[in-house]
Parts: structure tokens; C-alpha cells; sequence
């Protein structure tokens, strides 16, 4: 279905990324917003609550993370598509609601605005290091899906993307941008709300005496209900059955949570998304996400005016991982060269894919600006002589 | 003489009968997990009675718990029932809230988790006025993880992780919640079945925030720990110890170890809750560009 036009602010823009976040937010029809201030991503929160009173949306300003969450999942279960946005050390204190998400399958979209860490760490200064985070930070087995813009237009696309992940796989989706491309000004069109395809919040069809909140259909995620529909329905953070009470026994976790990470795992051929360039005939794949593609694509141009065959592959999903892919052209180039603003995550998974048929060469950066193109090029070649 | 025993007045077909508040309750979850003599499930018993006597549209009502032995009511109320996660049932109940502005929505959870671990979120809902009304139940102790020490213990009851007795100052909820700025706070002792059920009648037909404590007998724990003897002991200590004084100035409810137990309505005011706030607010400024959320919840797009 169509956007709602109310929320899709159509023209060219000139925005920075946290701001086109807000808007594909909005555009995809998020009316629940609840947020606690943080550099770098304060500005998405910001633009919202500039803008939900005129579009019929509810920000709130929590006094912590832990209570935007759980607003946000609270939100949730009353039918309206909600978010929250936070950076590193708020996407800590998120986890423990992240998982009860996870385990309610409660759609939602978490933004974090990667900033330098562990700890404080660098709070005005880029980062890429919570990416393991997005994928593990919450305690126990559950699978999520993890998204990351390469630009304002891409925070407003993909912002999009994730609610509409969020609502087919009934999961909370981590939205990972980064300091850079949220603080970055670009142009951001945004196009027509009758160009945007949106997934809606779907509501069962059964009636309340029919239906079970968590029986498996055959699709990836049980039909959902929401409060005061008269459905009565009970759902928890405890191991539960289709009717969503709890059971506590190793056959019930076996089933709950075989669901939670198989809805993703089976389905990962079809969230997995990415793009190449110049893949054919390399001999050296640069793989990188967020900011970090951008910069790796001077590397790249360096290494070649080197002579070097080298092509770049960009995940859009990380989360599931384009294992498949990486997989594959293992058995065609040499080398995948990894740069990215932590001290080696993502490459670990390149790693465990190439399963040894071609070597996975990180280029580590801490944190605190972009890499040098020269870094890039120096590893891309280094990996080929 | 009379040739009835008293077990002729009870009557022979009791066991077939259908307990007054099953309606509320979801019976293929019976028998719940609380210790006989627990004072929840009397809560429960009255906040039920008080839905039943509310005439509120039942389908539009939820309850959201967190974790303990208070946090299970949320799943045995055979409503819209959400067991979050612990501490956090206002803040998820706040989303709920504001995201279907329709709802009544009650918290029902225990002391430790609503004051213990969720005390930041108790003192800012009731700053906001939150449309919520909260139940907490107080049996002084963390019972589901078996008797430690709570924000609430009294000083020199004994608990598992004060085995000494405690030395730390509990807190005195009522005029923590009355000063930070609710509309409605009272206190019932789980004795006080007809007045605790009164309350709930209020409080569900009221706005913003409302908190309703409720001292509750833990005889498996707290009870035993501190050699109080039976829930029954429990009982008839509130009804020797427990006084009704509306209206009390709320710096005087601190509760000793087996002192008196001051009980009431000790505020009932009728400030607007925060969407109403947040509505008149939005209205005067924005005037006809304010566009509030309606009130069945936000945009689902149902058009297509």
C-alpha cells in the first residue's frame, strides 16, 4: 500500500542524515516516537517532535533508554508503528528491551547513530564498532535484522526498508548509521506519497474466539493482534506457547525460540541485500557498509590506478549477512579487504564465510573520523603481492 | 438444637460453582503459582470486582505487569494482559497508552520491581500525570527470587540478603508518589477488601496518574523470616494495626516494623493527565495544524 501523505514531506531536500531518517520514519508511517537526548542522533528525535503534532504522531521524551524501549514496544502492541533512536550508550541500556522485542516479536525500528566507544568513548566523533552489539547485544538466541545507510538520501530510503522489515518479520530492526552519515548534509528527495510503498501494520482477521497470538501459520511471523481489539490476549518475555502463556520446559524453548532465529535464518535469502561494483574478474573484493564504502571507494581508485582488479561489495542488510555471496566469490578472488571503524567485527564474519578459500584483511580504524583512502589502498595491495 | 453442621452450610454444589470474578480471570491458567495465604490474589479479587462494578468496556482495558510475584497478574487477568520486562511495566504501559489513547491501562505490579528497579520510571510517571493508574502490591520483600532486601523492608526486619536485619531506610511510597505530583494515591491493606475495591472504583474512573498501594502478607518470606507466624497472623496484625486516615499528611506514612500501618485516600485531585495536557497544549499553539493521534491508535492504514 501507499504512504500516508501526511507524513511524506515530497520535494528535494537539502538534510543532514538524522533528519532524512526522521522522515523516512515518518514516511513510512512511524507514529509513535519515544527517545532519550544523545549525540550524535538527537537530531532525528528532534525533527520528529518538530513535526508528529502537525501529522497526527505522539513523541514522548523518556527519562532513559530503558523506558524509550519499552514505550516503544508498549507502542507497538497498540498497532502504531514506533521507534526509537539512541547512540552507543544508550543502545546498551535498550538491550534487555531489544530482547523482550525480540521475544514478543513486537515490530519496531531502533536508530543508532554509531558514535566511538566502548563507554563514552567519543560522543560527537564517528564510530562503526556496535555492529557485533546489533547483532548479540541482547542476552540469549534470538535473530534480528540490522540495516546500514551509506547516505542522508539512503537514512531516508532505507529508514523506510526497516519498518517495513520490521512489520513482514515481526522483529525490532536495528537501523546502523553512523556519526558521519548522520551528521552529513546532502540532497534527499523525497518523492510522492503515492510513490512510496509501504507494509502496513497488518491485523489478523480472525475473531477473538479463533485466534492464537502466536500460532504458526506457515509464514515467517504469527498474525498479530493488537490491545483493545477485544482479542484479550496475554503475551510475555517468558518462554511461551501459541497461546502465548508461559511454559517453562526444554520442548517449549525449543519451539520458541527455534521460531524466533529460523523466521530469520530461513528467510535470509530474501532480506539479505547489498550491492557490488566491479565484482566480475577481481581479484580483490573490498567489502565495507555505511561511510565506510564511501571512503573505501577512493581506496579503491587508488589500487586500481595501481593495476590492481578490485571491486567493492556493499552490505545494505549486515544483519542477516550476505553469507552466501561472500561464500561464492571466495572461490573467485584472493583477497576480501574489510575497512570498516572498529577493530575488526564485520570482517570476522567475512572471515568465517570465505572459510579459508581467500583471505579476509581487515583495516582497523578506532574511531573518531573516516579512514585515510591511502589505508585501503595500502591493505588492497598488500593482499595481492 | 440445631442438627446443621457447618458443613451443611455450605452449599453442596459449591465445588461446580463458578467462582464471582472467573469472567476476569483466564482459568486454564488456575491454579496460579502464589503461596497459599499471599495477599495478591485478594488484589486481584477486588481490582476485578471494581472492573465489574466500573461498567468500562472490558475489551478496552490492559494490564500491563513486570516481573515478580505480582508481575504474573498481568497473566492471569483475562484481558489484554503484558508481562514486561523488570521494572519497566509503567514505561511499557506509557507506549500502550499513548499509542491507543482509547485504553484504560493499569499496572499491577510489586514493590520491588515498581520502586526497586522501576523507581525512576514510577517518579517521572507521576511528575507527567500519566494517564496509568498503578497497583502496587507490598509484601516488604522480593518474594519470586525468595526474600531479599526491598526498597520497602522496614528497618530491622530481617530479609535473605539483610539476614542481620535491615539497617537501610525504606521508602515512604505514598508521599514519594504524592509529591511528585499524582492525582490519586491511596493506601489499603489487603484486609481492607470492600475499601481497597472502592478505591479501584475511583481510581479507574479517574485521569492521570494513580497510585494505589496495597501492604500485602508474604507469609512464605517476609513472614517466616522475621518469625511473624501465618498469613492469617499477617491479617489479623493489619486489622489490630492498620488505622484509616484520609487526607494524612503523607509525610507520616512511613511504615516501622510492625508498626502502624496508616491507610486511606491521601490525595484525590483532578489535574489533567499528560495527553490531556499534551492535547490543550498542542491545540493553543498549533491551533488547526495540530493533528492529534486518534484515539483508536496510530495510522495502520486500513484505507488500502
Amino acid at each position: 500500500m501507499k504512504a500516508d501523505p501526511a507524513g511524506v514531506l515530497t520535494g528535494t531536500h537539502y538534510l543532514d542524515g538524522d533528519y532524512a531518517c526522521g522522515e523516512g520514519a515518518m514516511a513510512a508511517g512511524c507514529r509513535f516516537v519515544a527517545g532519550y537526548p544523545i549525540t550524535p542522533s538527537t537530531e532525528v528525535v528532534e525533527r520528529i517532535a518538530r513535526r508528529f503534532p502537525l501529522i497526527g504522531g505522539t513523541f514522548i521524551q523518556m527519562e532513559d533508554e530503558l523506558a524509550s524501549m519499552a514505550a516503544v514496544i508498549g507502542a507497538s502492541w497498540s498497532g502504531t508503528k514506533s521507534m526509537t533512536v539512541t547512540s552507543g550508550p544508550g543502545f546498551s541500556l535498550m538491550m534487555e528491551n531489544i530482547g523482550l522485542a525480540a521475544m514478543m516479536e513486537i515490530p519496531c525500528v531502533v536508530v543508532n547513530v554509531q558514535r566511538g566507544g566502548p563507554s563514552t568513548g567519543l560522543p560527537t566523533m564517528v564510530g562503526q564498532a556496535d555492529v557485533m552489539q546489533a547483532r548479540w547485544g541482547s542476552h540469549g538466541d534470538y535473530e534480528l535484522i540490522s540495516l546500514s545507510p551509506q547516505s542522508p538520501q539512503e537514512a531516508f530510503d532505507l529508514t523506510i526498508d526497516a519498518f517495513d522489515l520490521a512489520e513482514a518479520y515481526r522483529v525490532p530492526v536495528m537501523f546502523m548509521m553512523d556519526e558521519c552519515v548522520g551528521h552529513m548534509t546532502e540532497k534527499v528527495t523525497i518523492p510522492p506519497a503515492g510513490a512510496i510503498d509501504v507494509v502496513p501494520r497488518k491485523l489478523t482477521q480472525r475473531p477473538p474466539g479463533e485466534y492464537l497470538p502466536y500460532r504458526r501459520n506457515g509464514g515467517p511471523a504469527p498474525e498479530f493482534a493488537r490491545a483493545g481489539d477485544g482479542y484479550r490476549f496475554h503475551a510475555t518475555g517468558l518462554t511461551h506457547d501459541e497461546r502465548g502463556y508461559p511454559i517453562m520446559s526444554a520442548k517449549c524453548q525449543a519451539e520458541n525460540v527455534g521460531h524466533l532465529v529460523n523466521k530469520i535464518r530461513h528467510n535470509a535469502e530474501r532480506i539479505v541485500r547489498f550491492e557490488e561494483h566491479d565484482v566480475d574478474g577481481a581479484d580483490v573484493v573490498v567489502v565495507a557498509y555505511g561511510i565506510t564504502a564511501r571512503v573505501a571507494r577512493m581506496g579503491i581508485e587508488l589500487a586500481r590506478a595501481e593495476g590492481v582488479k578490485v571491486g567493492l561489495l556493499r552490505p545494505i542488510v549486515i544483519w542477516p549477512f550476505p553469507e552466501r555471496r561472500i561464500r561464492e566469490l571466495a572461490g573467485q578472488v584472493r583477497a576480501f579487504v574489510v575497512p570498516e571503524i572498529n577493530l575488526g567485527q564485520l570482517v570476522l564474519e567475512v572471515e568465517r564465510c570465505a572459510a579459508g578459500r581467500a583471505t579476509a584483511v581487515p583495516v582497523s580504524h578506532p574511531g573518531g573520523g573516516v579512514h585515510d583512502p591511502v589505508a585501503i589502498r595500502d591493505a588492497i595491495l598488500g593482499a595481492v603481492r | 438444637m440445631s442438627t446443621e453442621t457447618p458443613s451443611k452450610l455450605i452449599r453442596e454444589d459449591a465445588a461446580e460453582q463458578e467462582h464471582p470474578i472467573a469472567p476476569f480471570l483466564r482459568m486454564d491458567r488456575i491454579p496460579h503459582i502464589w503461596c497459599p495465604t499471599c495477599g495478591i490474589g485478594t488484589v486481584v479479587k477486588c481490582y476485578a470486582t471494581a472492573l465489574e462494578h466500573s461498567g468500562l468496556d472490558l475489551d478496552k482495558v490492559s494490564v500491563v505487569s513486570g516481573i515478580g510475584c505480582t508481575g504474573r497478574v498481568a497473566g492471569y487477568m483475562k484481558l489484554d494482559g503484558f508481562h514486561a520486562t523488570h521494572g519497566r511495566a509503567i514505561p511499557f504501559a506509557t507506549g500502550l497508552k499513548l499509542g491507543r489513547p482509547e485504553l484504560n491501562v493499569t499496572v499491577f505490579s510489586g514493590d520491588g520491581d515498581l520502586s526497586g528497579i522501576g523507581g525512576n520510571h514510577l517518579i517521572h510517571a507521576a511528575r507527567r500525570n500519566i494517564d496509568l493508574l498503578v497497583v502496587m502490591v507490598n509484601n516488604f520483600i522480593y518474594g519470586m527470587t525468595g526474600g531479599q532486601n526491598a526498597p520497602t523492608t522496614p528497618e530491622t526486619a530481617r530479609s535473605s540478603t539483610m539476614p542481620f536485619g535491615n539497617f537501610e531506610r525504606p521508602f515512604n511510597l505514598p508521599h514519594l508518589v504524592a509529591s511528585c505530583g499524582a492525582n490519586y494515591v491511596a493506601r489499603w491493606t489487603c484486609l481492607d477488601i470492600r475499601r481497597l475495591t472502592a478505591a479501584f472504583e475511583e481510581a479507574l474512573a479517574r485521569k492521570g496518574f494513580r497510585f494505589i498501594e496495597v501492604i500485602a502478607p508474604c507469609s512464605t518470606l517476609y513472614s517466616r523470616l522475621n518469625k511473624l507466624g501465618t498469613g492469617l497472623d499477617l491479617i489479623r496484625f493489619y486489622h489490630d494495626n492498620a488505622e484509616i486516615r484520609h487526607d494524612a499528611d503523607t509525610r507520616d506514612l512511613e511504615i516501622d516494623f510492625q508498626g502502624r500501618i496508616v491507610c486511606g485516600r491521601f490525595v484525590d485531585q483532578d489535574r489533567p493527565g499528560f495527553s490531556a495536557m499534551m492535547d490543550a497544549h498542542y491545540a493553543k499553539v498549533l491551533g488547526e495544524r495540530y493533528r492529534p493521534l486518534p484515539p483508536e491508535g496510530g495510522w495502520l492504514g486500513e484505507q488500502d
